[in-house]
């Protein structure tokens, strides 16, 4: 080891922690870099929206005309009209408030419909993985029913039965997404019982559950990790979908699917109100797919050297 | 090669059995008395009643779905509980469009995808490479139906009388049809599957347009196609291209292919016939993938271009509780996905010798 150390570069790698290189190397990542931009500013923007918003998200202007394009009054929009930097909405609602109060809704669908399908692909992943037999057919069956559907299709029907509703699109667009994670944890844990180690340490009398938490999960955690992350993405481009049908979120809330959904049909005399909140949903969609992209190569273990 | 599909077929009847069963249940999961969102909250117990006993919905769930399962198999899912039209004329009404689109997509993200994709590969890391990539990323990213709108302002708005224009909606223009191929060729006595074929034949506007020489309907046809071709295939398109860039760049390092371009074979026939061919395999299975995405996508585009096909039948179905509807369209379109996928996998074959002796 001690030739190999011999510039500078590969004493600093070889000094950190796994995690320290992990997160070096993410930090360098071109793509990432503008992955965590774009996310910084969203959570930014949703954790500071009612400071940021001019007017409340579905306050009913009464000085303004129904869809009124942008005014910005340092691009020479006359002084004596009330600025609307993204102009005004159907309702004579303020566009930009209404953006901005859409992150949250976009970034808290997005991380609670992956993190529930992560739970739950977690938990059935495991237990197939452990108890195996007809349990174990069973469930990746049922897997391999839900991957046969084309995925959107399958959160509508899921919708059409649970009715629409933003909660119900969060459970439809995990569910759609748990097999996914069930076959990563499944397919770890087989990998870890044949171990010589893990029949030792049951003979210790480790439980099973000790054994997902200590050998199987850290397995399975990269996967996990660059799955969840581009779920996330998934997550928020199908519940935008379904809002913009009109399954998921009800007028008045601020939910870029569904601001889209409700002005489609004046994209020709009013384009601002289609344009920007489609703007809005592809630009934290983008943001996760190359933190995804960052991480897939940040945590692959074939370029990890030196640790 | 014969066991190798029959073993995959074997594999596929789980599946189709898992498909229909969550279908199935899923309308028996309604909330409430099924009878009632049929027939609406006023109906009476004993109209309930003579509803149930009639739809068979007081027999055991194992016996309905056998049932079920039964009609399916004769291509029969069952009336509409709207407007009482059999569902099957549903479908071979609506069918045709999602499949024009589906098809159109799949010829414009595949050819552009490869071509893009071959084209990043071999120039790799020079402006093209960087840009076709930048933009394969926001690919992935756009909603298809903010994409569809703002290709339906572009096109069919800021080149308003120029001959860029493309229509932004509908299927023909107003005014144009095509008359069924029953009434073309005199086939009024057909009946049963046959008919149903015909019907389907003839609904598929391109088709019909086609082989009745009607090509001034066919050019309209396809000009409308354009839009929501482009608008559902740039999703795939920009996935095929990243993975004709990545598949054929790990081609591109292997020893055979230094060996063709040292015996003097020109760059064009290594990547053609050398390269392309190796790297194929990934390539199909993502088109195979991607073929899944866009009949996903088929709600959202035939929404946005306001198009007869399966997508918009499938939500107004739902919005007007239609569960009938609404399970036969989810079933067809999972079934169609299936065979897609079966269709792929049976390619392989083709592609791989190597996995026809496994």
């Amino acid at each position: 080891m001690k030739t190999l150390n011999s510039t500078k570069l590969l004493k600093q790698a070889s000094q950190r922690t796994p995690f320290q290189n992990v997160l070096h190397r993410i930090t360098r990542h071109r793509s990432a870099q503008v992955g965590f931009l774009i996310l910084g500013f969203m959570i930014a923007m949703a954790i500071l929206a009612p400071v940021l918003a001019p007017f409340g998200p579905i306050k009913v202007l009464t000085d303004v005309k129904v869809r009124a394009p942008p005014c910005i009054h340092w691009l020479g929009c006359p002084a004596d009209k009330p600025e609307h930097i993204f102009g005004v909405d159907g309702n004579r609602r303020d566009l930009l408030s209404r953006i901005i109060f859409g992150s949250r809704l976009s970034l808290v669908i997005g991380m609670a419909s992956a993190t529930f399908a992560i739970l739950a692909g977690v938990i059935l992943g495991a237990l197939a993985g452990f108890i195996g037999g007809w349990f174990d057919n069973l469930i990746m069956r049922l897997m391999d029913v839900l991957l046969a559907f084309p995925s959107l299709i399958l959160a509508i029907a899921i919708v059409a039965v649970l009715g629409s509703g933003l909660i119900n699109v969060l459970l439809a667009v995990s569910i759609v997404a748990i097999p996914v994670y069930a076959r990563v944890v499944r397919a770890s844990v087989l990998q870890v019982k044949e171990q010589d180690f893990v029949s030792a340490s049951r003979a210790l009398g480790a439980s099973s559950f000790g054994l997902l938490i200590n050998h199987v999960m850290p397995n399975a955690l990269t996967p996990l990790i660059v799955q969840g992350t581009l779920g996330i993405a998934s997550a928020i481009l199908d519940s935008a979908a379904l809002s913009f049908l009109g399954l998921g979120a009800p007028p008045p809330t601020p939910e870029w699917g569904l601001m889209l959904g409700e002005e489609r049909n004046s994209v020709f005399n009013a384009p601002h109100l289609v344009f920007i909140p489609g703007i809005a949903i592809m630009l934290t969609v983008l943001a996760f797919n190359l933190i995804g992209d960052g991480l897939r190569d940040a945590l692959d273990p074939r370029l990890v050297h030196g640790g | 090669m014969t066991t190798f599909i029959i073993r995959r077929l074997i594999l596929l009847l789980p599946v189709l059995l898992g498909i229909t069963f969550i279908t199935f249940i899923m309308t028996r999961l309604l909330p409430g008395d099924p009878c009632f969102a049929v027939m609406g909250e006023k109906a009476t117990v004993a109209q309930c009643e003579e509803y149930s006993q009639r739809q068979g919905l007081n027999d055991p769930l194992l016996v309905q779905f056998v049932h079920y399962l039964n009609n399916i198999a004769h291509g029969d899912f069952g009336q509409s509980l709207r407007n009482n039209r059999q569902i099957t004329d549903i479908v071979m009404e609506r069918l045709p469009m999602t499949l024009e689109v589906a098809i159109g997509a799949t010829l414009f993200s595949t050819t552009f995808g490869i071509l893009l994709g071959i084209v990043s590969a071999v120039k790799r890391n020079s402006i093209i490479d960087v840009v076709t990539m930048m933009i394969a990323n926001v690919g992935v990213s756009m909603p298809v139906f903010w994409l569809g709108l703002v290709l339906a302002y572009v096109f069919a708005l800021t080149f308003k009388g120029t001959p860029l224009w493309i229509p932004p909606s509908g299927r023909l223009t107003s005014g144009l049809s095509i008359p069924p191929l029953v009434e073309t060729f005199n086939l009024q006595n057909l009946s049963g599957p046959m008919l149903t074929l015909v019907t389907f034949a003839s609904n598929t506007v391109t088709f019909n347009a086609l082989i009745t020489g009607n090509f001034k309907v066919l050019r309209d046809a396809l000009w409308h196609l354009i839009l929501p071709c482009v608008a559902v295939g740039t999703i795939p398109l920009s996935i095929i291209a990243r993975m004709t860039r990545s598949s054929l760049l790990e081609v591109l390092g292997q020893d055979y292919i230094r060996t063709a371009r040292a015996k003097g074979l020109g760059l064009r026939v290594v990547i053609i016939k050398h390269a392309l061919r190796n790297a194929m395999l990934p390539i199909v299975t993502i088109v195979g993938l991607s073929i899944g995405g866009l009949l996903s996508g088929a709600p959202l585009t035939e929404t946005v271009f306001s198009l007869p096909g399966m997508g918009t039948q499938l939500i107004t179905s739902i919005l007007s509780r239609d569960y009938t509807v609404v399970q036969a369209f989810t079933v067809i379109i999972a079934l169609i996905f299936v065979t897609i996928n079966l269709i792929v996998d049976l390619s392989y074959v083709f592609l791989d010798p190597r996995i026809r002796l496994q």
